[in-house]
């Protein structure tokens, strides 16, 4: 879809629900939305995207009540910026916006947490994702690292980068704004997705990217919506595998999850977020186990946590089950950088090797 | 030498003084912080009794005074009837000496340990004689005692004695020196605190090194000083039977009918019967035998229970509120005095309140205030027979949150037990026994309670609801409408007539703008609204049109009133220039007809 294209959709299904509301109140109706339940009871598998999407559960929004006049009135206020921002061809990150709310009186945010999750509600009334309304968000994407080109529309003009060559030893910063890349060519055989940085570095000082022509992604924790569309283009493009590498740890898990199946609080923008070919590659619990890698006991947290992605549908496979179960019957937890403490090189000459070929990827 | 006669040198009788010496914790001073609580409330208690008995006002003066490095000086001060000077000694220098312990009626102290067990405690810490200082009329003097105890023989050493000038003209003072830490003082607040709760008769005044606090009296009545009974035939033990027997001289039927109350000539025969004695017999002749099967027979033969209403003294409903409200700031309270009961041969009275909301804290547990005698028990509450009989109530059903048992959020509960011989769990006094028939008495009343506290709750909530409502729709409404209205570049949209179909009812909207006030009443009833509008702020609304019918001033603040008549789905309206805010009511209309929203708030 083309920038207008986006743009057009965005100021149609936002002020059809304006429309709506001035409908409803002109036949004095008391002004109303639906909304789908945003809980992990309320996802399901689409067969055609394979992605985790919103359920049929719905709920009814009335102004009938203060708190949800009150939503109501902070979404009518947001629709009007959003309508404006588009005339005028501006834009504002979250942030931002929620500090232009001061002026609105009544309608003015209580938190920054109030304006993300309205934003969210428009984007599943809408279907729309929130650059076709010219917010973007707060933090920056992550990094990248590997035999790749892009070409990126810079406000210095187009400018065609290699993801080695081109960039520094920290590589090539993911954009806010991932439509405005176009993917040229690669040298690449898979992408590995890192959560956390010293792994990342790790790979890169050690050169496994040159080694066995590897795209490197760091993940910075749990990933940014803009660093989860790069690794969706990134596979929709060039069929590549995307291996996702984290801590042994259920919260880690939750990572590979939003990876690959689309986090709950984002259920329905899955198909543009989500990369369901991505595939787990570490660290599992049996790894644990088998290097007999330093760990720390779960805490009650991890439990619970564990114990609620066994209900949770994004695992509910054999793989998972086996492994979870696994890892509350050992009680232990270990960081990706466990590894260092067989040698700096264990990770990148023994792990990965002998994980990659055992997945099939070499 | 046997080892018999080894032992026998070293056995010998214990003074009861050598005995609590030896065993404090069993009179409330195991800790120096506890020993202040427990003298003050001894004193205390021994005060509010005395003025009781002599049918006065209490006015109880309370002083803690830090003397020296660890020392404190407790002086506790009175308006009752004075002690005569021959009693003074033995009544502070003489464990269980009292005047209470055989009297069957509803008391504070009752064995007369308490306030000597303090000048003991003060003799074993600091070593000063405790100061006694009392006077029982005008025309007579006052005398001033310096006492202590002699542990061996628990006599009382009177170490100084003397007439003494003194300002008041009867009442009681006493002054103990003993080593102490001022720690509880929060706790002793408390406990004056509920004192004047269920005494609210009485008024406390007390002074704390520097602060100074006082606890007013609610209540100009003074209290009925409960009359004392005779045991109840259900409630004596083979050692008070025994005794009673040997001193007197009756036969056994007049015994009796004469010795115990609700023993008439029939029930008193039938003992006989049971027990297979003659009733012509005399008492004093009868043997352990025969009084152990007078005692079995006595307590098979169903007796009435004993006359409550004369040795019992309950606080009353209305007292409890008065005396809660005083201290608590709620928003409801009520209370329950339950009918007269017995245990084991004992009247007992239960008495309750809730309150809730207010200023009660809302987070964490209910505050539990629990009361034996209207004495406040300050200690133990898991040990308590109160604090079971909470905790077994299924608050929830009463809306009210429950946390491991006990009822949480802004809740205070009161329980109070009266009784001729309260069951406490020790010589401390700060449980009472789980007693089954108590129990239940606390849980009828607390259900009862339960029951008046959900129906304010939900009644506050369904008014709650309907006022959210209203603010909803008279206020977020127009403004929704007003910004979508700009977004979709249409005329401003009426939303009045969802009001209309919501409400059903007379609204008043005021608001400000650009330095205009206006008032606008909507009238979505079906009658005419014939009512009157009280505007309450600085402004003076000269300029206001309409005109309003009456306008008067105090202390900068203007009360305009408009007499207005809106006939149904017809709007009125003023206007003038000021600042708004204030206060604005409707009067002439049932409350559930009409709404005020101040769209400014």
């Amino acid at each position: 879809m083309s920038k207008e294209e986006l743009e057009k959709k965005s100021m149609t299904a936002l002020l059809s629900i304006a429309s709506a509301w001035y409908d409803q109140m002109k036949s004095g109706e008391i002004p109303s939305i639906s909304l789908p339940t945003r809980t992990k009871y309320n996802i399901e598998f689409d067969d055609s995207s394979e992605v985790w999407k919103y359920g049929d559960k719905e709920s009814l929004r009335t102004a009938a009540s203060a708190k949800s006049a009150t939503h109501l009135l902070k979404m009518a206020y947001v629709i009007g910026f959003i309508k404006q921002q588009l005339i005028e061809n501006r834009s504002s990150t979250l942030r931002e916006m929620y500090y232009i709310s001061e002026g609105w009186k009544r309608a003015k945010f209580g938190a920054q947490d109030e304006s993300n999750f309205l934003i969210e509600d428009l984007e599943i009334l809408s279907e729309v994702p929130r650059e076709g309304f010219h917010l973007h968000p707060e933090e920056n994407g992550a990094s990248i690292y590997g035999p790749m080109r892009i070409r990126e529309e810079t406000r210095r003009g187009m400018k065609t980068i290699h993801c080695q060559d081109d960039v520094g030893q920290a590589g090539y910063t993911i954009p806010n704004n991932v439509e405005n890349i176009e993917f040229v060519d690669h040298d690449a055989k898979f992408v590995i997705a890192i959560e956390t940085g010293g792994m990342y570095d790790r790979l890169i000082e050690n050169g496994f990217d040159e080694e066995h022509n590897a795209i490197l992604v760091h993940l910075k924790g749990q990933p940014a919506r803009s660093t989860r569309r790069m690794l969706n283009k990134i596979s929709a493009t060039w069929d590549l595998p995307v291996l996702v590498f984290t801590d042994g740890d259920p919260w880690s898990y939750r990572i590979y999850a939003s990876v690959a199946y689309g986090a709950i609080k984002s259920a329905h923008m899955s198909e543009l977020l989500a990369t369901p070919k991505s595939q787990f590659l570490g660290l599992q619990p049996r790894d644990i186990r088998d290097y007999n890698l330093p760990s720390d006991k779960l805490t009650e947290k991890d439990v619970e946590a564990l114990r609620s992605e066994l209900t949770d549908p994004r695992f509910a496979t054999d793989y998972w089950k086996k492994e979870i179960n696994l890892q509350l019957e050992m009680n232990l937890k270990s960081e990706q950088q466990a590894f260092a403490a067989r040698g700096l090189d264990f990770v990148t000459k023994k792990y990965l090797p002998a994980r990659l070929s055992e997945m099939g990827i070499i | 030498m046997v080892l018999a006669d080894e032992l026998a040198k070293q056995q010998r009788s214990i003074s009861v003084a050598e005995f609590f010496e030896k065993n404090k914790h069993l009179l409330g001073f195991d800790s120096p912080t506890r020993g202040v609580i427990t003298t003050i409330k001894e004193a205390v208690d021994n005060a509010l009794d005395a003025c009781e008995e002599a049918q006065v006002l209490p006015d109880i003066f309370i002083s803690i005074k830090k003397v020296s490095n660890e020392i404190f000086r407790i002086i506790v001060e009175d308006n009752g009837p004075g002690i005569v000077p021959a009693q003074v000694p033995f009544v502070f220098g003489k464990l269980l000496y009292g005047s209470r312990f055989h009297q069957i009626r509803q008391t504070r102290g009752q064995q007369g340990i308490g306030i000597s067990a303090a000048v003991l405690y003060a003799q074993l810490t600091s070593g000063v004689p405790t100061v006694v200082i009392s006077r029982t009329g005008p025309r007579e003097s006052a005398h001033r005692f310096g006492i202590q105890i002699r542990i061996e023989t628990n006599e009382p050493d009177i170490i100084s004695q003397g007439p003494f000038e003194w300002d008041r003209i009867h009442g009681t003072r006493v002054q103990i020196e003993f080593k102490s830490t001022m720690s509880a003082k929060k706790k002793l607040l408390e406990y004056l605190r509920y004192t004047s709760v269920v005494n609210p008769h009485a008024r406390f005044r007390v002074e704390l090194d520097d602060e100074s606090f006082t606890f007013e009296r609610v209540s100009q009545e003074v209290i009925a000083c409960p009359v004392a009974i005779l045991p109840h035939p259900h409630g004596i033990e083979f050692g008070q039977l025994k005794r009673m027997a040997s001193s007197g001289d009756l036969n056994l039927v007049d015994f009796l009918v004469e010795s115990f109350s609700r023993v008439g000539k029939k029930s008193a025969q039938e003992m006989c019967e049971r027990s297979g004695l003659k009733g012509s017999l005399k008492v004093k002749g009868l043997s352990s035998d025969d009084l152990k099967k007078l005692l079995a027979a006595m307590q098979d033969v169903a007796v009435p229970a004993p006359p409550a209403t004369q040795c019992l003294s309950p606080i009353g409903e209305e007292l409890i509120r008065r005396g809660l409200e005083k201290e608590f700031p709620m928003d409801f309270v009520a209370a329950r005095t339950r009918q007269p009961s017995v245990f084991s041969g004992h009247s007992f009275m239960v008495e309750a309140a809730i309150g809730y909301g207010g200023k009660l804290p809302v987070e964490g547990n209910a505050i539990l205030l629990r009361f034996a005698n209207r004495v406040p028990l300050m200690y133990q509450q898991g040990a308590c027979a109160i604090t079971e009989a909470v905790n077994g109530i299924n608050w929830k059903s009463y809306n009210i949150p429950q946390q491991g048992g006990f009822p949480t959020g802004p809740v205070l509960i009161l329980v109070h037990v009266a009784s001729t011989n309260v069951p406490f769990t020790s010589e401390s006094k700060d449980a009472i026994a789980s007693i089954p028939e108590i129990e239940k008495e606390i849980t009828l009343a607390l259900q009862d309670l339960g029951r008046d506290l959900k129906l304010f709750v939900s009644r506050r909530d369904k008014s709650k609801v309907a006022e959210d409502r209203a603010r909803a729709v008279c206020a977020i409404i127009p403004e929704i409408a007003a910004k979508v209205s700009e977004i979709v570049e249409k005329p401003l949209v009426d939303t009045s007539p969802i009001e209309g179909k919501l409400m059903h009812k007379l609204i008043a909207k005021k608001w400000v703008h650009e330095g205009k006030v206006t008032i606008e009443l909507f009238n979505y009833t079906g009658h005419d609204g014939e009512i009157s509008l009280y505007d309450i702020s600085a402004d003076n609304a000269t300029d206001a049109h309409p005109k309003p019918d009456f306008v008067s001033e105090m202390d900068g603040q203007f009360t305009k009133v408009w007499k207005v008549n809106v006939a149904p789905q017809t709007t009125w309206r003023v206007s003038y220039a000021g600042k708004g805010r204030g206060l604005l009511e409707i009067r002439g209309i049932e409350d559930n007809k009409m709404m005020v929203v101040d769209l400014d708030v």
